[in-house]
């Protein structure tokens, strides 16, 4: 198994262009922009307005579940694992880790980090803090990354977790955000707790309004952590975002509005960071159910959609078209030669023809809460499909519970996944038999075994072989249609600097913008 | 005087009355909604086990009347309990954005009632001049516009230009002139909205009354047609100004949600959008007090401001 402990927590290389040289990831920059510094610097106050955020968001990191609480997190606390800007994992709280056969994993814990209470980092704090999403009386949404795990216990500075099959990804799940180092006591944390030993200490919190943060003057990472302060503010509408930026109240905003990108960018006074990655929006079929039992009806009504007109349409243009893939081009198996599917009425109407029909009516059921826009991409999902002989009837839904009322009860709905940064994990949560997000109730012999194969597999080209075939599988006989993966688009103020690159694995940077980007 | 006392000893006592059936009407229309708080908590990411779980950790499997008991037990006695989604104190959560959402309708009103009263007092002085046409129609056409439009257009012209922030930024530390400078534009849009049905009803109150003898009486003794409106007309006409004002008062605590979204102000508006969308019946149901509260107190305040603006009533029995 691979072994990564030569490296230190925090690449240089990734640090060290800036600004100067941000042409490279797919970033778009208004013209006439000065360069900015290259060195990181020291100093400021960051203020970040971010889309989401409630009065009701909690500090449980079970409960995590929106980029407001998921950003606050990264600031305050450490993990075990870091996924760096280029999806690689580096170390962070877990110095290395090792195994030898895949099923039992050593993660050594550094020494010498302290908690913002002055508390030392200890193996039984990171102990506590992964038993916070075990066991049966958890409401961790990642326990089930944790049922294959038998068995978890401190070994001097190290902590072994023993699995019930061998898994070489193992690591990257213990890369997930939810997975914040905390102090215990006692064998369990604190879930109301501020405590962390991340980047910046917590001066003030107001749930679903603002936080207030210093630097850790005791921060062990020395080229992190470069804004004296931090504020983050919920500002939940996207025009009073925008207005926010425009008007010098905060230096960056995510989750632009895609119908006012091109008038900021004329503007010329914020920069646009649209970051192509892992994310996208889908349309889940109960496959369990007639008319999507047959996939030859599944195979109809993905050739009736337009996807290249949607990422026009509904993204302006900042994202790309998916081949029904949950694997994206930032994984490290992505199938890219896969035929392609255009819209395509004849073939549509072949494949109707084989399940035995003339015509084909359905219920699609959207709300904006699935993704932004699923409303407006059912209609155009609707006029398409007409044209090929499938009368699409759309539903709206409320926002206001669809999760609990339409996505996985009602047959054909909108949806959306943040992406995952390993095939097996992507595949486990959304596509596995039985999985509780398995959204189109798909089950499918050869994908369920390849999965489990794939998993303990060392070889590197059968692995991808592997990978290969079950994308193949999910994209030509699966019962979710992906029509586009969708960009992470931000905008910043001129004076903000951010590495050369910028990680494609969650928004903001993989939500350490905080840690990583500096005032030029 | 003993009258008045009379009826807000009534009054205190029918408004306890209706806070009662309102937390009841509450606690069953949010059980009227789908799912409960431990799905809305868990959104997306919830499975059998994890609800399972946290229901039981939240006290959810309880029926309906045992947790109203309870919640209403407590609440009698001052403890209204922890937010179920967080775990703070209620008390806390609300203290804040109750100060912030009451700063705001103060200020609003500050602005709002002088401008209606004197702009209607005015149009009813110049009834039918230019002045009066163009007075009714900016106010008619400030209420007309959806809220957020108004708040919009304002912040197009007052924020982007560099004139007041477009974003509300207050805490308890900051000083009264930072308060005010920085939730500038909320306040003057809520004044726009609002200002146009007091400043009508001053004026109908006082033309109503110029009709009566009484004023002809005035007129032909010759006093100034000013003194006419402020010292016979409006005296008169108050009843109702102060019924509608403090109908607008109302409004100005409870329905201002939509203007706490553009300009991100952190009020009462915001948190029970939040709470309700979490089930976080705690939370919802001692939001929804202080606005019932709102309405029976200043619905109570006009009462007792009319009746003692009328000797009539205050001389009888």
């Amino acid at each position: 198994m691979k072994n990564l402990n030569n490296r230190h927590g925090v690449t240089r290389r990734g640090l060290m262009q800036g600004a100067a040289a941000l042409g490279a990831a797919g970033l778009i920059l208004p013209a006439g922009m000065r360069k900015a510094h290259a060195e990181p610097q020291r100093g400021g106050t960051f203020r970040v307005g971010i889309g989401h955020g409630s009065s009701t968001d909690s500090l449980d990191p079970g409960l995590w579940d929106n980029l407001y609480v998921q950003v606050f997190a990264a600031s305050r606390h450490n993990q075990l694992i870091e996924v760096n800007n280029e999806g690689q994992l580096i170390p962070e709280i877990a110095e290395s880790w090792d195994s030898t056969d895949g099923a039992t994993w050593v993660f050594k814990i550094r020494e010498g980090v302290t908690f913002h209470s002055g508390k030392t980092v200890t193996p039984e704090d990171v102990l506590a803090s992964l038993n916070h999403h075990r066991g049966e009386d958890t409401t961790s949404a990642i326990k089930t990354f944790f049922e294959p795990v038998t068995d978890i216990r401190v070994d001097g500075q190290n902590v072994v977790v023993t699995l019930d099959a061998p898994n070489g990804d193992f690591p990257y799940l213990m890369s997930d955000y939810h997975l914040a180092i905390m102090p215990g006591t006692d064998g369990r944390i604190d879930p109301t707790s501020f405590d962390g030993c991340g980047p910046y200490v917590v001066e003030s919190y107001e749930p679903g309004v603002q936080a207030s943060l210093t630097r850790n003057p005791d921060y062990w990472k020395f080229d992190r952590a470069h804004f004296d302060r931090v504020e983050i503010l919920s500002i939940v509408d996207s025009t009073a975002r925008l207005n926010a930026l425009m008007t010098g109240g905060v230096d960056t905003i995510d989750q632009v509005d895609p119908a006012t990108i091109g008038m900021l960018e004329a503007r010329g006074t914020a920069r646009i960071l649209s970051i192509p990655g892992n994310a996208h929006y889908v349309f889940p079929m109960d496959s369990r159910e007639a008319p999507f039992s047959d996939n030859n009806v599944r195979l109809a009504l993905k050739y009736a959609i337009d996807r290249e007109d949607m990422v026009e349409k509904i993204l302006g243009g900042h994202g790309a078209v998916s081949n029904d893939n949950p694997i994206g081009p930032a994984n490290r198996y992505f199938h890219a030669d896969m035929e392609a599917k255009t819209f395509d009425p004849d073939r549509a109407r072949f494949h109707l023809r084989e399940a035995g029909m003339d015509s084909l009516n359905v219920t699609l059921h959207v709300a904006d809460a699935a993704f932004s826009g699923a409303v407006d991409a059912g209609a155009l999902f609707a006029e398409t499909a007409r044209q090929c002989g499938i009368n699409i009837d759309l539903v709206r839904e409320p926002n206001d519970g669809y999760w609990d009322n339409v996505w996985m009860q009602k047959p054909f709905v909108a949806s959306y996944w943040g992406g995952r940064a390993v095939e097996d994990q992507m595949f486990t949560t959304g596509y596995a038999s039985g999985s509780s997000w398995n959204d189109s109730f798909w089950e499918h012999e050869r994908f369920n075994e390849l999965l489990v194969k794939a998993r303990s597999e060392i070889d590197e080209d059968l692995r991808r072989e592997m990978y290969h075939e079950m994308q193949q599988i999910v994209s030509f006989e699966g019962s979710v249609i992906i029509p586009m993966n969708n960009n992470y688009v931000m905008a910043t103020a001129l004076n903000v600097a951010t590495p050369e690159r910028i990680s494609a694995n969650w928004n903001l940077d993989g939500f350490r913008c905080v840690e990583r980007w500096w005032f030029a | 005087m003993h009258e008045v006392l009379k009826m807000v000893a009534q009054r205190l006592a029918l408004g306890a009355l209706t806070l009662f059936v309102v937390s009841i009407v509450i606690f069953g229309a949010t059980e009227l909604l789908p799912g409960d708080l431990a799905s809305a908590i868990l959104g997306q990411s919830a499975t059998p086990e994890t609800l399972a779980a946290m229901r039981a950790q939240l006290g959810l499997n309880d029926p309906a009347p045992v947790r109203y008991w309870a919640w209403l037990t407590g609440a009698l006695q001052g403890d209204f309990g922890v937010s179920l989604a967080t775990r703070r104190p209620i008390a806390d959560m609300i203290e804040q954005r109750l100060g912030n959402t009451l700063f705001l309708a103060l200020y609003a009103a500050a602005l709002a009632v002088p401008l209606a009263l004197v702009l209607g007092v005015l149009a009813a002085l110049w009834r039918n001049s230019i002045f009066d046409r163009v007075a009714n129609a900016g106010a008619l056409s400030a209420i007309s516009f959806p809220e957020f439009f108004v708040a919009y257009i304002l912040v197009l012209w007052l924020a982007q230009s560099g004139y007041f922030p477009s974003m509300v930024r207050i805490s308890p530390t900051s000083s009264l002139a930072d308060k005010l400078y920085m939730s500038f534009l909320p306040a003057l849009t809520l004044t726009l909205v609002v200002t146009a049905h007091m400043m009508r009803m001053t004026r109908a109150a006082i033309i109503n009354l110029m009709a009566s003898p009484y004023i002809e009486m005035a007129r032909l003794k010759g006093a100034s047609p000013l003194r006419i409106v402020l010292r016979h007309a409006l005296p008169n006409a108050l009843a109702p100004i102060i019924n509608v004002i403090a109908l607008n008062l109302a409004y100005l605590i409870t329905g201002v949600v939509v203007v706490e979204v553009v300009f991100v102000y952190p009020g009462l508006g915001q948190l029970m959008v939040d709470s309700v969308a979490k089930r976080d019946i705690a939370v919802v149901q001692a939001i929804a007090l202080i606005f019932a509260s709102a309405y029976v107190l200043l619905n109570l305040t006009a009462d007792v401001l009319s009746t003692l603006t009328n000797p009539r009533l205050m001389k009888r029995g």
